[in-house]
């Protein structure tokens, strides 16, 4: 039986309406409602993209389903402590879901911290003030950024994040020099850079 | 301390950190060098943005499996952790961390005349090489290449070469090409922390370092 915090409405509209929620609306309901409901939305929304990302690295539809359920119950338990001043949810969940990723299907050892940790270890005055004017803003910014890229530099970016290929497998992949590769990865980088210059 | 770093890893190498694609000992050194580079650290934020945005223009696939519940433990909340985690040692904290290191009681083994190691074991066998490297005031290391990508982050004294001097918080980045010569400077030994994507090519390396040389 679904625990549903809106009481006069059939089971299945309101998870139609919740699933089109916002992230920060999803995890302050979690935080609120620790109900099977709001996990549910939460999977519904997030759920067939991280399954997708496990995938890409190797993972069996089996093994995708349990990473995806295993990234988003991270969420579930940390919503409480995370605080979404310190970064965009959906770049909150893409750290969980990464170092789950490479801790499972690389199984090598994880240096990369989630940004809930890395950025609650910072000296809090090394944390700009308006920090959190800030985190709309650069997440447009790198959007813009990713949609003006070349093709040819898109590519080697997705095969990266996504596809998490090294610099010397996106080589191989593409049949180019590494130093291509590189060079490609870098002006990227450059671009991305330079449209967040001025909110530093 | 960050406005004395003055060399950051290459933007690829940051980007391959980022994606969580860099061998285990080179991310093991770019996370060393974010613990002591805001700026650094900040870029690391602006990739992870664009691994999210990355990550949700995928499609979805709908999962086949039904929806597993809950479990009682994943319902619990976990204690908020005190920053307080990060060390005050001078080695940095994600090695204080993972290794449970000091500086002061690191226990060094001697190469050879003025040079000593201690090398830190990784998980993934194979994946290269990561290893403390202690060198006396004033030596000069033997001119050497690189087989595939070499990592260095500087963690006390300094030490030159061709492309600049280099002191705590530092880190060189090197790829297969570049050959160089670094000279430790002559007031203080230096410590630096140095990861191979290729394990022989340090062997050959400190095979050098142990080796007379000439030209001193």
């Amino acid at each position: 039986m679904l625990l549903l915090t809106t009481t006069a409405q059939p089971a299945g509209k309101a998870l139609r309406r919740s699933s089109r929620r916002t992230m920060p609306d999803l995890l302050s309901r979690i935080v609120i409602d620790r109900s099977d409901a709001a996990f549910r939305d939460l999977f519904e929304a997030y759920g067939p993209r991280l399954r997708t990302f496990m995938m890409k690295l190797g993972a069996d539809a089996h093994v995708a389903d349990e990473l995806a359920h295993e990234t988003l119950v991270t969420v579930w338990r940390k919503a409480g402590i995370y605080d979404a001043s310190k970064g965009s949810p959906t770049t909150w969940i893409y750290t969980i879901a990464r170092n789950l990723r490479i801790d499972h299907l690389r199984r090598r050892r994880v240096w990369q911290e989630l940004t809930d940790e890395h950025v609650s270890a910072l000296p809090s005055e090394d944390l700009p003030a308006d920090e959190v004017v800030n985190e709309r803003q650069r997440q447009v910014r790198v959007q813009a950024v990713i949609k003006d890229l070349p093709p040819e530099q898109v590519e080697v970016v997705m095969l990266a994040f996504v596809e998490g290929l090294a610099h010397g497998e996106i080589a191989e992949r593409l049949s180019l020099p590494l130093g291509t590769v590189k060079s490609r990865i870098r002006l990227a980088y450059q671009k991305l850079r330079l449209a967040l210059e001025d909110l530093r | 301390m960050s406005h004395s770093i003055k060399h950051h890893p290459d933007g690829a190498t940051l980007v391959s950190y980022a994606a969580a694609t860099l061998a285990e000992p080179l991310a093991a050194v770019v996370a060393c060098h974010i613990a002591m580079c805001p700026s650094c650290r900040s870029e690391i934020a602006d990739l992870e943005r664009v691994g999210a945005a990355l990550l949700f223009s995928l499609d979805g696939q709908p999962t086949e499996n039904a929806l597993e519940p809950l479990q009682r433990a994943d319902r619990q909340y976990p204690q908020a952790t005190p920053s307080s985690a990060r060390s005050s040692d001078r080695l940095p904290s994600p090695l204080v961390a993972v290794y449970g290191l000091k500086m002061d009681s690191i226990a060094w083994r001697r190469l050879g005349p003025g040079v000593w190691h201690h090398r830190l074991a990784l998980r993934q066998r194979g994946a290269g090489d990561l290893r403390l490297l202690r060198i006396a005031a004033g030596r000069r290391m033997p001119n050497h290449g690189h087989g595939g990508a070499e990592l260095t982050l500087m963690l006390e004294g300094s030490y030159s070469d061709s492309t600049g001097n280099y002191r705590r918080g530092d880190v060189q980045d090197l790829d297969e090409h570049v050959e160089h010569q670094p000279v430790v400077s002559a007031d203080a030994e230096c410590i630096c922390l140095i990861a191979s994507e290729r394990p022989a090519r340090f062997k050959s390396f400190v095979g050098r370092i142990t080796q007379p040389w000439t030209g001193l």
